[in-house]
């Protein structure tokens, strides 16, 4: 059996001949396997559902309980059999009930890893790394210009930064589902115990992540009612970044822009974006964590997808491994 | 260095003064010295380093990684530094533990011989963490560029000590780094540094704008009237064989105009204004001034084309006599003898302008003979010189801006408080031939509105945004749609950087026109027939 057998792209995403199913499809399937919930792997509108429970809940969250015809959710590290195709979720260390989908069929193994990060995130379960033929990675930062520092350091710059500016609140942006909860996360491990101002695009994801026994600590809501002008003064507000240039904003005094994501490595990427404080937090496998992945996996073929593939497929070449770009249309990266 | 390194990234990202003060002044709390001194140093363009050139950090790092990949790097960073600084690739098994020191990395890079610079350069790279490496690549390639300026590392120097920043540039140039002893005095823990230094700056007098209704309470014939020349202040000091040309915040810019510093011949300290040309046949514009602005190096085409004297308008010091305190009558007759002394092609006086009232001074001052005067001073004939801004001894009052109007073409967001509202603003006015008109951008504006105008305008952008590009938004702007802005400015520069060919100097929006189409905007032509 060849690889492209078992699995192959097409237009509504990554199929699956023999199993009759397809991972992340972009448009509306009669099968989907699902790795995570950012809205560019998880859409609505498909026949049934495969993903973990709390990929489903977040689903459910986002698109109304409806938002497919029938759901069945996937346990980490249980197999189950779909038409012949041996089918496991993996956790992906991406966001909260992500995973990995490893399919095999005919002594050949598939793994799609999603998206995912090596770094510790205690927001979600970790990568585990799963032998097999065939790796498909995310290539997000697949560029030896990005390397993420320990997210600790990051969040010790916006708490040093709130000492230095107790005047001002520091407005950090981070995408609604994942980053947010990690961040907020981040800071309470830093021993941060004041209340956390949130937007309120916020604020269901983080009550949701509470309820999966995620400690938050205690979240306010961003309002003008909660609080005159002054009252944010020294605060930590998180929301997402497109609310930071949005009228929304007016009601911080002298704002600082802070903006979580892996991007913020480029400094010329901050600068344009208006950002003073970049915090380079991402939930995307920098460079290094990439080609460690790809080795430890010891597939003798690696698929890259979304992302910069061109870099990756080089080092690949370089290192002898085969590789190739999976041209999947229709991902971009909310999650960072 | 980490701590320089992080000094670095945040003040390159950090828009407001206020910020970038706050941060300065908390590292030059918190850092020991050395350190502190020589980053101050650095900041300052006062640290000696033998400079590595792009090529040679180029060839560092494609010793160590696959071209091809360094290639995909730098074209999606763009910035040879910053992509250096990120892939710079960590030896096999080497773990950096023991981060050196900003001295220790200073030290390192002055004690390297020429031949052995890169392989010192890259052994530091080897213990950095990303911003550090960074840091180290800027300190070797010459240029923060973090938008700070000597004048503001030494304002929160002097917030830092809770002294007047003058005090601070008065001693400047008799100092070194590190600058312990100036630390030291700032922290109240020593006396102020007396410097046995030769030609320092003397921290310069300045001068407030007329206000309304100011001059009726004022008595005409207590001021001398000068025009103002629209140079830049500069402070020629010669001592014991010593020559310096300092900046009014005290920076030495003798090496940016050499022909005017080898004729500084003469034991005095001069105040006076920069310009270029002959004094005893004509003095340039602006816009020939320009050509001897911001320069590295100064080509001996250049200066001849465009040489630079000095318009002297005060003493303060002559021969070794301390003149501050004596009277600007004193002051001035004395300067008129001694600036007969010097090179007549170097040298002239800033002439007095005879008025018998304050409306005659208005008329002059509407219609001055010279392009580059850009209005009269007062000096009051009895006022010792100051430094500082005190009020009352010293008046300038400008001629009144230009002001044009302008349509409203793209605009930006802004920072900090403003960094929800679309407060930049490019405007252009009319070009091209009748029936099809086409805007050009002349220049960009950020002031001179209220904050409630603010809130109009950045409605105004919202509701009219035709495309958007990261942080700055196109706005409607045709015959028939547009906001037309009244925009003042004090000049105007032929420019081949801008499309329209000309550069305003301090433009700022006067007022908005709601009132008017923006068919009746400006046309170009309006703003050619200014230059020169």
């Amino acid at each position: 059996m060849r690889p492209s057998d078992l699995l192959k792209p097409r237009p509504e995403g990554l199929y699956c001949p023999p199993g009759d199913f397809f991972i992340d499809p972009v448009r509306p399937v009669e099968r989907a396997l699902i790795t995570h919930g950012h809205s560019d792997h998880a859409r609505s509108g498909h026949r049934s559902v495969l993903a973990t429970q709390e990929t489903l809940d977040i689903m459910g969250l986002r698109y109304g309980e409806d938002f497919a015809g029938t759901t069945q959710a996937a346990v980490p590290g249980e197999t189950l059999d779909i038409n012949g195709v041996a089918v496991t979720f993996h956790p992906a260390g991406h966001v909260l009930g992500s995973a990995q989908i490893c399919v095999e069929h005919g002594g050949m193994r598939i793994v799609a890893s999603g998206d995912y990060k090596r770094q510790k995130d205690a927001t979600c379960l970790p990568f585990e790394p799963i032998r097999c033929d065939v790796f498909i990675t995310e290539a997000t930062f697949g560029l030896p210009v990005f390397r993420h520092p320990p997210d600790h350091e990051e969040i010790a710059r916006v708490l040093k930064s709130a000492e230095q500016f107790p005047e001002r609140s520091h407005l950090i942006g981070a995408y609604a589902l994942g980053k947010a909860q990690r961040v907020m996360r981040l800071l309470r491990d830093a021993g941060y115990d004041k209340p956390i101002y949130i937007h309120g695009a916020l604020a269901r994801l983080s009550e949701f992540y509470q309820s999966q026994g995620i400690d938050l600590g205690q979240l306010e809501p961003a309002t003008v009612e909660s609080g005159a002008k002054a009252d944010f003064a020294g605060a930590i507000v998180v929301g997402p970044p497109s609310a930071f240039a949005d009228r929304w904003a007016r009601r911080f005094p002298d704002p600082i822009s802070c903006f979580a994501s892996g991007w913020m490595r480029i400094r010329q990427r901050a600068k344009q974006g208006g950002v003073e404080l970049p915090l380079i937090i991402s939930d995307h496998a920098d460079w290094d964590e990439l080609i460690i992945t790809i080795k430890e996996t010891g597939a003798a073929e690696i698929w890259v997808t979304h992302g910069r593939e061109e870099a990756l497929v080089r080092w690949c070449e370089l290192e002898g491994i085969a590789a190739r770009p999976l041209h999947l249309v229709g991902y971009e990266d909310e999650g960072d | 260095m980490n701590r320089f390194a992080e000094l670095l990234d945040r003040l390159v990202l950090t828009p407001s003064r206020n910020g970038k003060l706050t941060l300065l002044r908390d590292y030059f709390h918190s850092v020991e010295d050395p350190d502190r001194g020589l980053a101050l140093a650095a900041i300052t363009g006062d640290l000696n380093i033998a400079a590595v050139k792009p090529a040679m950090l180029r060839a560092l790092v494609v010793e160590r990684m696959d071209p091809v990949l360094f290639g995909y790097s730098y074209d999606y960073v763009g910035d040879l530094a910053e992509t250096v600084s990120l892939v710079w690739p960590q030896p096999q098994g080497h773990i950096p533990n023991n981060m050196p020191t900003l001295a220790e990395v200073v030290g390192r890079l002055q004690a390297a011989s020429r031949s052995d610079g890169p392989k010192v350069l890259a052994r530091l790279l080897d213990d950095a963490n990303i911003s550090a490496r960074f840091a180290i690549i800027k300190l070797v390639t010459g240029g923060l560029r973090i938008g700070v300026s000597a004048r503001l590392a030494k304002q929160a120097l002097a917030d830092l000590g809770k002294v007047d920043v003058s005090g601070i540039e008065e001693l400047w140039h008799g100092l070194t780094p590190p600058y312990t002893e100036l630390f030291a005095w700032l922290e109240g823990r020593a006396e102020k540094p007396r410097s046995a230094a030769l030609a320092l700056f003397r921290p310069v007098m300045l001068s407030n704008a007329v206000d309304d209704g100011d001059l009726e309470k004022l008595d005409h014939s207590a001021y001398a009237a000068e025009w103002k020349w629209d140079g830049i202040r500069v402070q020629a000091v010669c001592e014991g064989g010593v020559r310096r040309l300092y900046s009014r915040t005290g920076d030495d810019v003798s090496g940016a105009f050499p022909d005017l510093a080898a004729a500084m011949t003469f034991e005095a300290a001069l105040d006076g204004e920069l310009l270029v040309g002959d004094p005893r046949e004509a003095t340039g514009t602006f816009s020939d001034l320009q050509q001897r602005l911001n320069r590295k190096s100064v080509s001996p085409k250049i200066q001849q084309r465009y040489p630079a004297f000095m318009r002297c308008y005060d003493a303060l010091q002559i021969d070794g006599e301390d003149l501050r305190a004596l009277a600007f009558t004193e002051r001035r007759r004395r300067l008129e003898a001694f600036v007969q002394t010097l090179d007549p092609s170097r040298f002239d006086l800033s002439p007095l302008v005879e008025f018998p009232d304050w409306e005659a001074l208005e008329r002059l001052r509407q219609a001055p003979p010279h392009p580059i005067i850009e209005g009269v001073m007062l000096k009051r004939w009895d006022s010792p010189y100051l430094a500082g801004r005190p009020r009352g001894p010293w008046f300038k009052w400008k001629r009144d801006p230009h002001t044009i109007d302008a349509v409203l073409m793209y605009a930006q967001r802004g920072h900090g408080k403003r960094s929800s509202f679309y407060s930049d603003y490019t405007f252009g006015v009319w070009s091209g031939p009748e029936g099809s008109e086409e805007l050009v951008p002349v220049g960009k504006a950020y002031f001179g509105f209220t904050d409630e105008e603010l809130k109009e305008i950045d409605k105004y952008v919202r509701d009219n945004t035709i495309e958007r590009f990261g942080p700055v938004r196109s706005v409607r702007a045709d015959r028939r749609n547009g906001l037309v802005l009244e925009v003042a400015f004090e000049g105007l520069n032929r420019s081949t950087r801008h499309k329209s060919g000309v550069a305003m100097r301090f433009p700022r929006i006067s007022r908005l026109r709601w009132d008017k189409p923006a068919a009746e905007a400006d046309r170009i032509e309006t703003l050619q027939a200014l230059l020169d």
